[in-house]
């Protein structure tokens, strides 16, 4: 007989593991990817490749050449901070940038800090925001829909509904002027509009939205608080002024908010650990947006909320515990 | 919809193999070895010596301090030595051997397989009746069941919930005994409402043996206040505090006894050892038990003395399989693995689990990647990740804080966790630690 | 011009404010502390180990010029030498004490000790310490999963990959203690190192009887009695078939080392013997 194994209890194991969640989550950002593929076309498939394999070449370089592990680029983190960082990007970016912009999400957000599990922003959207911040003017151009299919950096490009309407309100347009200038509520829908390469089709971001939830790879809490919140706050500020707020509606479906609730804030490391902190987290996502959106200078704010919230993650997790078991105890029947 | 526990809570594979095979009588063993600390409390104090001669169901060992149970001989032979041996952690405890002789009972001891229904005893001699029978708590924890009959002064009972949950994975002891003993079964829980003084009973039932809610159905219409209630398959809902809550929607406040929300938790198998001991005289000598597993090649379900080598269950089952890597005493979740198979069936032993090479050993550990999912699961609303933590770093103040004393050790954040972290092992060393630290403060 | 001379003159202003309300607050708020803490606390080795059962050399300075009988209190790491000079400081009677190290008491190495089953729980002595005896028939021996080297803040202990049990290095031992307190099976002991630190110890702390503790190992002391009954100095004393020699006692004689018949008791840096069993004990010695 062979010597026998012990180990402390429990001796069965779900079987869920890192991979599996990873792969799940990569799955769920495939519709996304296609519609794009549409949309986009060329572009966004030289865009995708590019910043899934640089991201992968830096995990391996930084694994393998500066920490000294055994590297673990497989786990499938470093592919998703590389199609998330690819769908915060116009598809008409240069490469460079987007290398560039792989190096800072691994480099700086992720490994910097020790690596998966360790990092409190969410490794795409530092990459994304640097590249904005440093290269404005090639971050800010969008590629037209559709038109610009066949062509990668000379793409015709156009500005997004939300740029459109910043603008607009600010020189003084009346919203209804404004309302002809930005594509249908149906268009926006299904993504018909300028953006980065992986928002604009809500209806594929909610089909990854199903199978996330489906699979139990992420619970409800943080996508629909932070929907939840975005939809009730433009819906005062609509029902106030609705010449100066246009509808909730159209926030919701613009401007990268269902792709940042559906699959940054959701992002496991950089989220809280508590039921009641996910919804907390999700509504300041929320207010942080609109409130960029606005009254603050950028016309998009999901990146900036997302960032902002995830430095008060570990606040969240130190203040906003579980509803332990015996905390509403009823009283005993004399 | 069915009810459940209201936090937490997962759903492993249940692999019931053995939950359509009759409950076997195993044959005597040829020496029983009978552990003097089968119960949580002080080991018992042996009354005979070697070389004397008993009868099954004699008394060999009082119970010694209030937490304690006695012991009786489960076969009838001679005393051949109380000596160390090996319990299942491989530490060295002592035991009372018997070679057995036959199987010559007690004359007290009503053998007849009638049942007898009128409870002629007042609530007093029902719980002595139940001390001297040496009766633990036979769903795992062995708590001597006495104890828990005599709430403490000012705090009431008023419902008596009886455990028929079995929700560890694999184990079908107890559900063999719902099908086969319900008539004993509800008997002993009259005793045991009577010795309670309440008027309401109910038996919490996992919605995957239909079979058993329907037969105990059938039997608890001849009964008053007993009731039948299933509930959704939801792990850890055999835990005391989860069953009240699933049952009653009552929740025990951290740190307390079900008594503090009027609730007295009962197993099954309890419930068939005091209908034994109350109206047959018979003490707790013998015990259903599983012995089960993928590669076993006939799991089954047996009536074992105590004292009985686990290796003789095993045989039973059609011996021993040669990829055996593990055998766990109890179910998987919150089983003990055992050193070696060359330790005897006590009053806890409710099944034995043996689990091939493959399925023994654990995957690697990876970073914790804060998914939560281990919050997700916890049925006590725990941060598991967190605990882990603290208890690593020896942060004993801060995981006291956190509720680590809540922990009822259920297994399910480890089970969860899909980087494989070993949550439980460190948040169980942290519980024993500050407990340490909180008895030696109030000292 | 004015912006300039506004700017420098605000913040002259508010630097020279800020200034007196620092000044005003160091004063107001000022704590005596006796300048002999800072003193003692020069002379101790600052390795804030918490060995002398104080939380750091800071505290333990305190606590030196607070108390009147400084007898009782010892920085292990410093020693005697340290703790003649504090006490030089303070004008007070240091206690001379003999320099300790720490001594591994289990030698139940792979080879004698063999394993019996597999553990695969987390990787802590604590945590195999509470699930069970060990993987060996010995339960009381070394688990080998190195809580005492992890706990070691001078770098004094490894484990040794071949024997599977942590070995002490003598010259960074600083006998602080942590290593006795982090191993849950209490096999490590602080003892006197000795003239030349020559020390003899048991090496076991199996209580078991003979028969079982020598079925689980082969070097495990079994209680047979014969180094008690050939010691001169009465330094041996057998409780719960455990040999346990009293350094007090012991005046390094080496004749229970002879007798013991499964070479349980163990001499550290004596020289070679000059007769027949002279390869047999350099072996038993461990190398540091």
């Amino acid at each position: 007989m062979n010597k026998l194994t012990v180990s402390p209890s429990p001796h069965v194991h779900s079987g869920d593991s890192v991979k599996k969640n990873m792969y799940g989550v990569i799955i769920a950002l495939m519709p996304a990817l296609l519609a794009s593929l549409w949309f986009f076309g060329v572009g966004a498939l030289v865009v995708t490749l590019t910043s899934v394999a640089a991201c992968l070449l830096f995990e391996f370089l930084i694994q393998k050449y500066l920490l000294n592990r055994a590297p673990s680029i497989l786990d499938g983190s470093a592919i998703i901070t590389g199609l998330l960082l690819a769908f915060n990007l116009p598809s008409n970016l240069p490469i460079a940038l987007i290398i560039i912009g792989a190096a800072v999400s691994i480099g700086i957000g992720k490994m910097a800090f020790g690596g998966l599990g360790n990092n409190p922003f969410n490794p795409a959207l530092v990459g994304r925001v640097f590249l904005l911040i440093s290269f404005p003017v090639q971050m800010t151009s969008w590629p037209l829909p559709i038109a610009s299919r066949m062509s990668y950096v000379d793409a015709l490009t156009g500005a997004t509904p939300l740029a459109v309407l910043k603008e607009g309100v600010k020189s003084g347009q009346s919203m209804a002027e404004l309302t002809e200038k930005i594509p249908s509520s149906i268009n926006l829908f299904l993504g018909n509009m300028g953006g980065s390469l992986g928002e604009v089709a809500a209806i594929a971001l909610i089909i990854g939205l199903a199978y996330m939830l489906i699979r139990r790879i992420i619970t409800w809490h943080i996508p629909v608080s932070v929907i939840a919140t975005v939809l009730i706050f433009t819906g005062i500020l609509h029902l106030v002024d609705p010449q100066q707020y246009v509808s909730p509606l159209f926030h919701l479906l613009t401007g990268g908010l269902l792709l940042g609730a559906i699959f940054m804030a959701t992002d496991y490391v950089t989220s809280p650990m508590s039921h009641p902190g996910m919804i907390v987290f999700g509504v300041g996502i929320g207010v942080i947006t609109v409130l960029i959106r606005v009254f603050g200078a950028y016309p998009e704010g999901v990146s900036f909320a997302i960032l902002i919230m995830n430095a008060f993650t570990p606040l969240i997790n130190k203040y906003i515990k579980p509803k332990a078991f015996g905390e509403v105890a009823k009283p005993v029947k004399a | 919809m069915l009810k459940t526990f209201s936090i937490g809570g997962i759903h492993p594979a249940e692999n019931k193999l053995s939950a359509q095979n009759p409950i076997a009588t195993l044959d005597l063993p040829a020496q029983a070895i009978v552990m003097l600390a089968q119960h949580i409390g002080a080991p018992a104090e042996p009354v005979v010596q070697k070389g004397d001669i008993v009868k099954t169901g004699q008394l060999i060992a009082k119970a010694s301090g209030f937490v304690s149970a006695n012991i009786h001989a489960p076969v009838s032979g001679t005393i051949e030595k109380i000596d160390d041996v090996a319990d299942a952690s491989g530490y060295k405890r002592k035991a009372i051997f018997i070679k057995t002789d036959g199987d010559e009972w007690l004359e007290t001891i009503d053998r007849t397989p009638d049942l007898k229904k009128e409870i002629s005893l007042s609530p007093a001699e029902i719980i002595q009746r139940i001390a001297d029978a040496g009766i633990v708590g036979m769903g795992g924890a062995t708590f001597p069941t006495h104890i828990k009959l005599a709430p403490p002064p000012g705090k009431k009972c008023d419902i008596l919930i009886i455990n028929g949950v079995e929700c560890e994975p694999y184990l079908t002891a107890d559900h063999r005994v719902m099908l086969e003993k319900g008539d004993e079964i509800m008997v002993g829980i009259a005793i045991l409402m009577k010795a309670l003084s309440v008027n309401k009973a109910i038996i919490g039932i996992e919605n995957n043996k239909p079979d058993a809610i329907a037969h105990l159905n059938k039997m608890a219409q001849a009964y008053q206040g007993i009731s039948i209630m299933p509930l959704k398959v939801q792990y850890p809902q055999g835990g005391e505090k989860q069953l009240i809550d699933a049952c009653i929607g009552r929740q025990v406040p951290s740190g307390k006894l079900p008594i503090e929300v009027g609730a007295v938790v009962q197993n099954i198998g309890t419930a068939l050892a005091i209908y034994e001991a109350v109206q047959k005289n018979k003490p707790l000598i013998e015990r259903v038990i599983t012995v089960t597993g993928k590669s076993v090649s006939t799991p089954g379900n047996y009536l074992a003395r105590i004292g009985t080598p686990m290796l003789s269950l095993i045989e039973a089952s059609g011996g021993l399989p040669v990829d055996t890597g593990k055998i766990i005493g109890g179910g998987p979740m919150m089983g003990k693995a055992l050193t070696s198979i060359d330790i005897p069936v006590t009053k806890g032993s409710s099944g034995l689990l043996i689990m091939p090479d493959r399925e023994a050993t654990r995957q690697p550990m990876q970073n914790c990647i804060r998914c939560a999912k281990c919050v997700s699961a916890c049925p006590m609303g725990l941060e598991p990740y967190l605990l882990m933590v603290l208890s690593q770093k020896g942060i004993w103040d801060r995981a006291e804080e956190e509720k680590v004393m809540d922990c009822i050790e259920c297994g399910s954040c480890s089970f969860t966790c899909p980087s494989q972290r070993p949550l439980l092992d460190h948040i169980r060393l942290g519980k024993n630690k500050v407990g340490q630290i909180m008895r030696s403060r109030t000292k | 011009m004015s912006v300039v001379m506004i700017t420098i003159a605000t913040l002259v202003v508010l630097g020279a404010t800020a200034a007196v309300i620092l000044y005003a607050a160091a004063q107001k708020f000022k704590v005596y502390e006796d300048p002999r803490i800072d003193q003692v606390e020069a002379v101790l080795p600052a390795a804030n180990c918490g060995g002398c059962g104080f939380p750091g050399c800071r505290a333990f300075a305190e606590a030196l010029v607070k108390a009147d009988d400084i007898s009782t209190l010892l920085c292990p790491v410093g020693g005697a030498a340290v703790m003649a000079q504090a006490a030089g400081i303070l004008g007070k009677e240091a206690a001379a004490t003999a320099p300790m190290v720490a001594v591994v008491r289990c030698n139940g190495n792979c080879d004698v000790r063999p394993k019996t089953n597999n553990y695969d729980g987390a990787s802590s002595c604590a945590i195999a310490a509470s699930l069970y005896g060990g993987d060996t028939g010995c339960s009381f021996g070394c688990l080998g999963l190195g809580d005492c080297v992890d706990a070691c803040q001078f770098d004094a202990m490894y484990m040794d990959e071949k024997t599977g049990l942590p070995v002490i290095i003598e010259d960074k031992c600083v006998a602080c203690g942590a290593c006795v307190k982090a191993c849950p099976k209490i096999i490590i002991q602080l003892r006197k190192k000795g003239p030349k630190s020559r020390r003899i110890f048991v090496s076991c702390v199996n209580k078991d009887k003979g028969g079982v503790a020598r079925k689980a190992c082969e070097v495990a002391c079994i209680g047979c009695g014969k180094c008690e009954k050939v010691c001169p100095h009465g330094a041996i004393t057998i409780t719960n078939n455990l040999a346990y020699i009293d350094d007090e006692k012991c005046k390094l004689c080496r004749k229970c080392v002879e007798v013991c018949p499964t070479n349980a008791i163990h001499e550290i840096n004596f020289p070679p013997r000059k007769e027949k069993t002279t390869e047999e004990k350099t072996e038993e010695a461990p190398a540091n």
